[in-house]
């Protein structure tokens, strides 16, 4: 339904002024009820699987429902003491802000440079553009198995170092907790690089030509062409393709379910704050609905403390 | 001379990321075609299959029941594609048109539930599919991705970006809302509606935690489900027919993408995505 860091749901800009023209006069010849007959399943579906979803999970934190139901009780704050006392609680959070942390600059980087090299209409490049969003179409599940043989101790990573004598015994890619995280890193930014990099292309398409011939004119090298002509050219869209980075981050939960297993890593030491809630939360025995939904609303405020980090950064870069 | 060494250099670069983004499933495919008795993984694994043989895809159905997978990602996909196109039409075309009240607080009421990561909402959508009696049904999995917010924005980005000469003139001729939005806006949004399906279809068809929290029987799991659960079964499934599966999974999505690709650049380039 929804994926992690790719076709997910960017903020929107803002809203387009209102086209005033002769339109009105069809407006007058239209019920007032008939607009929110057109907008009836929208708006049920906003409300029923995102508002409402959203007041009940931070009713529920107050409460200790339980996954499959059965009585429950109010607790009052208790679950956000116990939550702020959990190690495991911690860890995962830290695991996804790490994720944020190193995933978000190679992510704003590496598809604006592949952008900018396929930007240029030679032959081919509309194969190699389309090539290039293949791992966007594959599940995450699917990418995992390729990535795991790229990352098995006979796998092809390990085979290399070992042939090249860069490593003496084959590196625990899969086996070592942080490296699984750094490993899933890997692969979300593997998968990610056509789709931003289509944001970027056409980004691209609006830096106006005569910069660019201005620049070369004045002998600039391309790397400075790029650095003065082309970034700041395409820093909204870099911003934009932060502030998505950094919440899908937050939330990332298959790459490390596809590399480290359904326990998130060797002994659930790679789990992320999405994996932590699933596991306090929705385990049919042991899960206790409002604590894990304590856990959902930390997850909430995480992405929202990063949404306005990065309109802090735009709007400090604009002025 | 500098020109076409420039040149080579830029395809030698597009070689090598074409290496890194798509060799990894290449690989699979490979693996796929392998014959018996041949390597995997390690040092005697081979690049290309030496006993080049199709039966992979007649084998994995005897060890999973992967024509019910793929059934059941068949039609949790079809169901959001539909309706993902049908309501985001519906309801981007009325928020595209001007003079109704409430238009803004539609708006509004979409960017807020786009607010919500899923992730934090999963617990209360489990106990909301719960109530309504849908837990381990198809039904189950696809209603929460009924009507994306932000294939809505999509399309009414898409109508919004009709010029308004085209609409005057229907009106001039006495067209009706229903004909206009037939006739006039739904053709101009073609490449937007590309969009839409293709999302909608790849959310739904790659989808992982979701189907994994409210699916539970063998005879509902999807394909990611299933290809999941062989991967880590306990019994040594052959790792050639789990790349088979992946291939099964992925060719659907990527000969999509290469038929629909013109539309949706198209889509794209129209500010789609930009919006």
């Amino acid at each position: 339904m929804i994926n992690t860091l790719s076709p997910a749901a960017p903020p929107p800009s803002r809203e387009p002024a209102p086209q005033v023209t002769a339109k009105s006069g069809a407006a007058l010849h239209r019920p007032w009820w008939m607009p929110w007959l057109w907008c009836a399943p929208v708006i049920a579906a906003a409300v029923v699987f995102g508002v409402f979803p959203f007041v009940n999970t931070v009713l529920l934190s107050f409460t200790n429902a339980k996954p499959l139901g059965g009585p429950s009780g109010f607790v009052g704050l208790g679950n956000y003491t116990r939550l702020l006392g959990d190690a495991a609680f911690w860890s995962a959070t830290w695991h996804s802000v790490l994720y944020a942390l190193v995933v978000v600059p190679l992510m704003v980087i590496l598809p604006l440079l592949l952008a900018v090299l396929v930007e240029k209409k030679i032959p081919f490049i509309g194969f190699f553009r389309s090539a290039f969003y293949t791992p966007v179409l594959a599940s995450i599940i699917v990418a995992g198995f390729s990535w795991q043989w790229l990352l098995r101790d006979d796998g092809l990573i390990n085979g290399a170092l070992l042939a090249t004598g860069l490593a003496g015994e084959p590196v625990p890619f899969l086996s070592d907790a942080t490296l699984v995280l750094f490993g899933a890193m890997a692969m979300t930014v593997w998968k990610g690089l056509g789709w931003y990099m289509i944001l970027y292309l056409a980004a691209l398409g609006n830096v106006p030509k005569e910069l660019h011939e201005a620049a070369s004119v004045d002998g600039a090298s391309a790397f400075h062409r790029f650095r003065h002509v082309t970034v700041p050219g395409v820093r909204p869209t870099m911003l934009l393709v932060g502030t998505l980075t950094a919440i899908g981050s937050l939330r990332v939960f298959t790459e490390v379910f596809a590399l480290g297993g359904a326990t998130g890593g060797p002994g659930g030491q790679a789990r992320t704050l999405p994996f932590y809630i699933r596991d306090v939360g929705l385990d049919p025995v042991t899960g206790n609905a409002g604590f894990g939904a304590a856990a959902s609303v930390a997850l909430f405020l995480l992405t929202v403390g990063f949404t306005l980090l990065g309109q802090k950064i735009s709007r400090g870069e604009g002025s | 001379m500098k020109a076409a060494i420039r040149l080579a250099g830029r395809y030698v670069l597009l070689l090598a990321v074409l290496a890194i983004t798509v060799g990894p499933l290449l690989w699979q495919l490979s693996t796929a075609l392998k014959g018996p008795g041949e390597d995997v993984y390690g040092d005697n694994a081979s690049w290309w299959p030496r006993n080049l043989t199709f039966d992979n895809f007649v084998k994995i159905a005897e060890s999973v029941p992967i024509a019910s997978y793929m059934a059941n990602s068949a039609t949790i996909a079809a169901l959001a594609i539909a309706s993902n196109l049908v309501f985001a039409s519906f309801g981007g075309y009325m928020m595209s048109r001007p003079g109704w009240r409430g238009r803004r607080a539609v708006f509004l009421l979409l960017v807020l539930a786009m607010m919500f990561p899923f992730e934090s909402i999963m617990i209360s959508l489990f106990l909301g599919i719960r109530d309504m009696g849908l837990v381990d049904t198809l039904a189950g999995a696809w209603l929460p991705g009924i009507a994306g917010a932000f294939n809505v924005l999509i399309m009414r980005a898409a109508f919004l970006a009709v010029p308004s000469e085209v609409e005057d003139a229907a009106l001039m001729e006495g067209a009706g809302e229903w004909t206009r939005f037939r006739r006039i806006f739904l053709p101009s949004a073609r490449g937007a509606m590309t969009v839409v399906a293709i999302n909608s279809f790849i959310a739904a068809w790659d989808d992982f935690l979701w189907p994994l929290i409210v699916l539970r029987s063998e005879e509902n799991l999807t394909l990611t489900l299933g290809l999941s659960r062989m991967s880590s079964s306990s019994f040594g499934v052959d790792d050639k027919l789990i790349m088979t599966g992946s291939m099964i999974s992925v060719i659907p999505v990527v000969a999509l993408f290469f038929l629909a690709q013109r539309w949706f650049y198209r889509g794209v380039a129209s500010g789609a995505v930009k919006m």
